[in-house]
């Protein structure tokens, strides 16, 4: 049977039909729906991780105790998930272990555009690059065949045009491999000095029969065509230069780490001018130069930002007939930023510190939005967890008196992911930051995932969630308040008071995500035309739903949810909800 | 047309574009086409330019349109509609929700939305549709049915028959909204 299926479900699916037995992950665009889809399988155990360390670890208990395991994490998350896979990479597994890393070319959703094959490299461990979701689900069951024939982890790389475009696949049945024999074997997974020099030995003569493989290897191929161009490349790239390339060769490289070097060698003997197009990093192109091979690449194409068909044809030179030329209107039209949604309950925090002028040491999450105009409340944002650190740092190099107006802001999500070590380093180390966790009762950014704090699993059962306040308070912080973000006067005087302090303190603001609020009453809200007086308060709340007219603002009722937070800005009595008698 | 049908559609997140995408693939694959789909979820949907693409036919690599090949484009917003207007071919069709969504730099004031969007439009594409989808959407019973409207209009373009999308509709959409989408596509699909 044949299913339209994007590349993410395609894994899962794969995962499912090796018989993987445990699948885990933290969510993180665009690599999220991997487990969501893969918790939809009864045979197979899931769990969203707090974070991709404790995944990959879990991944590897499993692995080692001879199940096949799969761990999906976005690039970022492969730098949190590091450690343990160095180390994997030495001991090896027993029943196959599959780390997915989904790369985001072009920053659709991410801090940085880092490319994970130089963590697959840098492993040690072999990279599979597939090109549609039939490959995403076919290398996610060879991925398990070579992570247990060659006893390494495997990385599948894949990047956002794979992970959420969808393509056609044959489905198959789930093969029931069972659990390989469970031994203890010290000298294999203790790593310890004595024994990981051993198994060091051991890595370096694996890569050498990996190279061997990939020479050989059907899913590394040769398209011959014409040989006055020749192209490398892989993963979604070669659709694309199938698409605009029609009279090339191309070499689709499906193992891009060890790469097959007498294969490419042949390729390039035999084609006039050979290019390699790949996103983000010259990976494998620097290779090819290594090999004293003449190359094009980076020198045509940017390391920077998504290789699409039009990029290819703008960089080879290749006309297109018949487009509508837009070039001159497209640079005037105005970008269209997200934005925190109607009724979002960070907004309610955002305005406050936008009007305290606070410094605000931000992370990874919804609340990320608040950095944009016209809120512009927060200075900084590294990577997951880095708020509460940040703001340590901040306040040592400065000094007590900048923390006064100084806080660190974080989702609960986030927090439970890395946060927590910074909490204790506040306490540790006697800063005196105010934290703010925004406990929105779920994991927003990346779609409503459950996580520990939200009293739910992954398939839904529930579960003691984390109470966030004792938490805190067994961490030693003493001050700990809890407000709800749109009881604006409470949140202002709270703020003022828990910086003013000279000690740790942390504020939870809880308000359930607008967008998961089933009780709340969704009536939208109205302006009267009358009542106005065009002060433009509203308008620094930065609600997408509320257009200044002329001298007046209106409320867009087809987006508002009927929050209220307006309201209770509008010094006029202006605004009231619809229907409500003579407004 | 060619063998491969490119459609782009095209709005701002929230406005329905992923459910009208989802009822345009179904009905695709109902007729049997192959088709890949090219969609990006994440940052995007927080009230941020949304696109869908859906190419079908024959031979289909790239499962994003290329610049310049889009057959048809449905927009369900006027700057978005200018956005994208270099993915349509020449002679392509692009149909446009009659509707201003102002993007935050906007509110702000401190750029302008262009207000000859449609001018900039029509100067460069003979096949201009323009739909009121939002009257059509609150005469069918619910503003957010606005989605349906324009996937009727845009039903009149394609090749399949209109059981199809009705069975697929069905199949899609929660029952205790389908009539309202039904009435909406209905009023769409005679605009």
């Amino acid at each position: 049977m044949k299913k339209l299926l994007t590349g993410n479900e395609a894994i899962a699916r794969g995962a499912w039909e090796a018989g993987v037995v445990v699948c885990t992950a933290y969510p993180g665009t665009p690599s999220t729906q991997i487990t969501e889809h893969a918790a939809e399988y009864d045979e197979m155990y899931a769990e969203w991780s707090p974070n991709e360390k404790v995944a990959l670890e879990v991944g590897g208990g499993a692995a080692i105790a001879g199940g096949r395991a799969m761990v999906a994490m976005k690039h970022v998350g492969v730098n949190v998930a590091a450690d343990p896979l160095f180390t994997l990479a030495y001991t090896g597994i027993n029943g196959g272990l599959l780390l997915v890393a989904a790369d985001d070319p072009g920053m659709h959703s991410s801090q940085n555009e880092q490319d994970s094959r130089h963590f697959g490299r840098a492993a040690k461990v072999p990279i599979l690059e597939p090109a549609d979701s039939q490959e995403a689900k076919d290398f996610t069951k060879l991925a398990f065949e070579l992570s247990e024939s060659f006893d390494t982890p495997v990385m599948l790389r894949v990047t956002t045009r794979v992970a959420h475009a969808q393509t056609t696949v044959e489905l198959g049945d789930r093969q029931e491999v069972g659990l390989k024999k469970y031994e203890k074997i010290a000298a294999k997974y203790v790593m310890v000095p004595a024994y990981a020099r051993r198994r060091h030995v051991v890595v370096e003569s694996r890569l050498g029969k990996l190279q061997e493989y990939s020479e050989t290897a059907s899913l590394n191929r040769i398209e011959w065509n014409d040989t006055k161009i020749g192209v490398i490349t892989s993963g979604v790239t070669y659709q694309y230069v199938k698409e605009t390339m029609k009279d090339a060769s191309i070499l689709k490289l499906g193992i891009t780490f060890p790469l097959p070097r007498k294969l490419i060698t042949e390729f390039a003997e035999q084609v006039d001018k050979l290019y390699v197009i790949e996103e983000l990093e010259p990976f494998i192109e620097d290779y090819i130069k290594s090999w004293g091979i003449e190359v094009h690449g980076k020198d045509t194409f940017s390391v920077i930002g998504e290789i699409l068909p039009e990029t290819i044809r703008e960089k080879m030179g290749i006309e297109v007939e018949n487009t509508v030329d837009n070039n001159e209107a497209a640079s005037a039209i105005p970008i269209r930023p997200p934005v925190l949604c109607p009724g979002c309950p960070h907004r309610g925090l955002f305005y406050v510190l936008s009007k305290l002028k606070t410094t605000v040491a931000g992370d990874i999450g919804c609340y990320t939005l608040g950095s944009l105009a016209p809120l512009n409340a927060m200075d900084t944002t590294i990577c997951m967890g880095a708020s509460i650190g940040n703001a340590i740092g901040m306040e040592k190099a400065r000094g007590k008196d900048f923390a006064r107006n100084l806080v660190a802001v974080i989702g609960d999500s986030t927090f439970i992911h890395s946060g927590i070590t910074g909490l204790i380093d506040v306490v540790y180390n006697k800063a005196t930051t105010t934290t703010i966790i925004l406990d929105n009762r779920t994991t927003g950014m990346t779609g409503h995932q459950e996580n520990p704090t939200t009293g739910f699993t992954i398939k839904g059962e529930p579960i003691k969630e984390v109470d966030l306040e004792l938490l805190v308070k067994a961490i030693g912080v003493e001050r700990v308040v809890v407000v709800d973000p749109f009881d604006l006067d409470k949140v202002e005087k709270t703020l003022k008071e828990e910086m003013a302090a000279e000690e740790p303190s942390v504020i939870i603001t809880k308000r359930i995500c607008a967008l998961i609020d089933k009780e709340s009453d969704k009536t939208p809200y109205i302006v009267s035309q009358e009542a106005c007086t065009g002060c433009m308060r509203c308008m620094k709340l930065a609600c997408p739903c509320i257009i200044k007219e002329g001298k007046k603002v209106r409320i867009n009722t087809a987006q508002c949810v009927g929050c209220g937070l307006c309201v209770t800005v509008c010094p006029s009595g202006a605004i009231k909800k619809e229907g409500e008698a003579n407004v | 047309m060619s063998e491969i049908i490119n459609i782009l559609i095209v709005g701002v997140g929230g406005q329905g574009t992923i459910l009208a995408s989802k009822v345009l693939a179904g009905v695709v694959q109902e007729k049997g086409h192959e088709v890949k789909i090219a969609e990006i979820h994440g940052m995007s949907q927080r009230g941020g330019s949304v696109f869908t693409q859906v190419r079908y036919g024959a031979n289909i690599a790239s499962p994003t349109i290329p610049q310049g090949e889009a057959d048809i484009i449905l927009a369900f917003e006027k700057l978005e509609a200018l956005r994208w207007l270099s993915y349509l071919k020449k002679n392509g069709r692009i149909l446009i929700n009659d509707q201003r969504i102002d993007p935050m730099p906007v509110i702000m004031g401190t750029v302008e939305y262009p207000a000859d969007a449609l001018q900039i439009i029509q100067d460069k594409c003979q096949n201009v549709t323009m739909i009121d989808g939002v009257s059509e959407a609150l005469k069918a019973g619910n503003i957010k049915s606005v989605n349906m409207v324009l996937l009727g209009v845009l039903s009149k373009f394609l090749d399949f028959d209109g059981d199809i999308w009705l069975k697929v509709m069905q199949e899609t959409i929660p029952a205790k909204f389908i009539d309202v989408n039904l009435k909406a596509f209905e009023a769409g699909r005679k605009y």
